[in-house]
């Protein structure tokens, strides 16, 4: 198909990744250009309303030696999950009963909480590389890491009741972002030191745009390695981490502090 | 004071009026989740019936918010003009709705009218209006503001030209910006959302907006959107600003949680008018706001989120803002669920918006977990269009690269034009056709390889990348 002409300035396409000189005709996108947006906000639609595969992640994280716990919170469907952010951050009963069953005597350093969010696509395709990633790291500081929670229908307050439950130091909350229509498929990592129900977002540290095109697993996890680290040295996370942190972690969006990027 | 409606064998009562305007609201995400939302379609209807017997002056004389907690309660109150509401003063909210929809209503008795109308009001009234009424009564209404143009004059619409960029690169803001003009977009502002609140940073975006405009003889102004105190201290340092933004909200808590109080906002307005870069006027304020903000904060009050949104207004009025807009989709379906609901928020908030005075704009967006798409958005933009909206994004292909949500595009703007026959503002519109970007009548030329204009961009790009 040839369709409408792009407009003659297109090579300052070059400068951004905006949707710049499409062309039209008349008043109108050419047909390639509707079409395009159509597709890329189809694949994020599909993002926000795929379902998480518990079982299959249980079995890549079995692979890493990694026991699983399943977990879902009290937004039983997309569509409640979507309308009710308060039902996302608390646990069902018998998830929470799971918790209480598989807490270990003293409870651990680390928990990590692997959540759907907003993007499922995203949780399948990367959080297993990420948790690959970061256990190297975990040794080599000589934590001891608790159970791997997956949770279907969490926000990322919902990892504050479950390391509460396995009375763990540290909680690191591994979930999907908000699909964009660039990317469907990012994940993020909450930090929060001494999670309980309650904790704020400035209490948190957040490492974000988890992806092949942006931050690759390997290096997220060196960064939450790092901290990691200064969290239980400094027994704090969010914004008080910040001035800890010798000026290398910027604020993004509203919701928590970013990492240190190399 | 308690209200009640009796259905059939059931009456329904309603504590107070804060609860009898969540009730009578129109169905909404944000209310339901606040848990201050009618259960059922019946008693939402009560709610509805209720209301229209209340009259205006029992509205002026109870509060939402209690006068001695709230400065955007004593803003309201302290400034509400007696003898503008006179005309009115003996209204119930139904008799006042057929008022707003009457021949005899005009757009100057509206204006006269404005100062008298509380937030509160024009809430209550919108609540027993229907889509079209909210149309009808927001197009009678007039409101023009200027700084080096003249928005809002009646048969226009105004774009802002929104060139953002995920890191602020100058060389990809610039591209956008050509693009924008290019397409004729830009009359309302060219307003970029910095990635991030480093002062440096926006100086450098500032530095680079002002030379464009004065290089090309642009008829219009820029705007960088930083915290109001950032640009504070960047109009201290004689870096130069058109215009000064800030997000608002309609409860004190609320503009708290956005790190503002009404003193800076006043402060701020000040600062730029002394700067005196407006050639044709001085309004020198840009106000954005947005249902369910209050709420987010946990700010609300018990106060539904459509109530508190016209109560941003009076913050915004008080400043004679050059520009305001509604970011109706941008805050999530958890407020906001699906097309249905933000078509109804965005013309209640240019309706309220316009009734209380205000330029009104409205960021026509959602995002990607809304149910929600691009043929609700072409509906809530033909909706606004004809209700007179005095301005909408414009945001290439429809994709903010730097926010991740769809707003509206130049594409889009060129739709609005063919379809309704609206002008730009006409200082601007003169320079398109000066430019040779438009003939005479306004509509886009062909698109002429070389024009000077992205000539000289892509010339700077090749300077940037070659210092690089």
């Amino acid at each position: 198909m040839t369709g409408a002409p792009r407009d003659p300035w297109q090579g300052l396409g070059a400068q951004t990744p905006a949707r710049i000189a499409l062309g039209r005709t008349g008043s109108s996108l050419p047909t390639r250009e509707v079409l395009a947006f159509s597709l890329a906000h189809a694949q994020a639609r599909d993002a926000v309303h795929a379902e998480l595969d518990r079982r299959s992640l249980a079995a890549r994280l079995r692979t890493l030696g990694l026991d699983a716990i399943e977990a879902g919170s009290r937004a039983r469907d997309r569509a409640t999950y979507l309308r009710r952010p308060d039902l996302g951050r608390q646990l069902d009963d018998a998830s929470r009963e799971r918790m209480r069953i598989a807490v270990h005597g003293k409870g651990c350093d680390l928990a990590l909480m692997i959540g759907d969010g907003l993007s499922a696509t995203g949780v399948a395709a990367h959080a297993p590389a990420l948790v690959g990633a970061l256990l190297p790291h975990v040794t080599a500081l000589g934590l001891t890491l608790g159970p791997v929670v997956i949770a279907e229908g969490a926000r990322v307050a919902l990892g504050d009741e479950i390391g509460a439950l396995l009375r763990a130091r540290l909680v690191a909350v591994l979930i999907g972002e908000r699909p964009g229509l660039s990317a469907a498929d990012s994940l993020s990592v909450y930090l929060t030191y001494a999670p309980r129900p309650g904790r704020t977002d400035a209490e948190r540290n957040c490492i974000s745009n988890i992806r092949p095109d942006g931050l690759a697993p390997e290096a997220a996890a060196h960064n939450l390695g790092w901290i990691v680290r200064a969290a239980l040295a400094l027994q704090v996370t969010g914004v008080a981490l910040k001035d800890g942190s010798g000026g290398g972690v910027d604020v993004i969006g509203t919701e928590a502090l970013a990492a240190p990027t190399r | 004071m308690t209200h009640s409606q009796d259905i059939g064998s059931t009456r329904y009562v309603f504590a107070s009026l804060k609860e009898l305007l969540a009730k009578a609201s129109p169905p909404r995400a944000g209310d339901r989740l606040a848990g201050i939302a009618a259960a059922t379609a019946e008693e939402n209807v009560a709610a509805k019936l209720a209301l229209s017997d209340v009259p205006l002056k029992s509205i002026l004389a109870q509060p939402l918010i209690p006068y001695e907690n709230d400065d955007v309660t004593r803003l309201i109150l302290d400034r509400h003009d007696a003898r503008a509401f006179a005309p009115v003063s003996h209204m119930t909210v139904g008799e006042f709705r057929e008022h707003l929809l009457s021949h005899a209503t005009t757009a100057d008795t509206l204006a006269a009218l404005a100062p008298g109308i509380t937030p509160e009001m024009a809430a209550a009234v919108s609540k027993l209006m229907r889509n079209q009424d909210l149309i009808l009564a927001a197009r009678k209404c007039s409101v023009v503001t200027r700084f080096r143009n003249t928005l809002g004059l009646p048969g226009t619409m105004a774009v802002r030209l929104q060139p953002n960029h995920p890191t602020d690169d100058l060389a990809g803001i610039m591209a956008v910006i050509a693009d924008g003009l290019m397409y004729g977009c830009g009359d309302a502002v060219i307003g970029i959302n910095p990635a991030t609140d480093q002062p440096a940073r926006i100086e450098a975006m500032l530095r680079m907006l002002d030379d464009i405009i004065l290089r090309y003889e642009i008829p219009t102004q820029a705007c960088v959107l930083c915290h109001v105190t950032t640009a504070l201290d960047l109009m201290a340092k004689a870096v130069p600003a058109d215009l000064v933004f800030q997000s608002i909200g309609g409860t004190e808590a609320t503009n708290r949680s956005f790190g503002i109080t009404l003193d800076m906002l006043g402060a701020a307005n000040e600062a730029a008018r002394a700067l005196r870069r407006g050639t044709m006027g001085r309004n020198v304020m840009y106000f954005e706001t947005g249902q369910g903000s209050a709420l987010s904060a946990g700010a609300h009050h018990g106060v539904d989120q459509q109530t508190c949104e016209a109560r941003a207004y009076a913050v915004a009025r008080a400043f004679e803002p050059l520009l305001v807009n509604t970011v109706v989709g941008f805050i999530g379906p958890e407020y906001l669920y699906d097309g249905k609901e933000i078509l109804r928020a965005a013309l209640e908030d240019h309706f309220c918006g316009k009734l209380l005075g205000l330029p009104m704009g409205v960021d026509v967006c959602y995002t990607n977990h809304a149910e929600a798409d691009q043929d609700d958005m072409d509906i809530v933009l033909t909706a606004l269009a004809a209700a007179g909206v005095t301005y909408v994004m414009g945001v290439p292909g429809a994709d903010d690269v730097m926010l991740g949500y769809q707003s509206t595009s130049f594409h889009d703007a060129l739709f609005v034009r063919e379809a309704f026959g609206l002008r730009r503002a006409p200082e601007f519109e003169a320079w398109l056709a000066r430019m040779a970007i438009t003939d005479d009548a306004g509509r886009l030329l062909p698109p002429a390889p070389g024009h000077r204009l992205v000539a000289s961009v892509q010339a700077a790009a090749r300077e940037r990348e070659a210092a690089s």
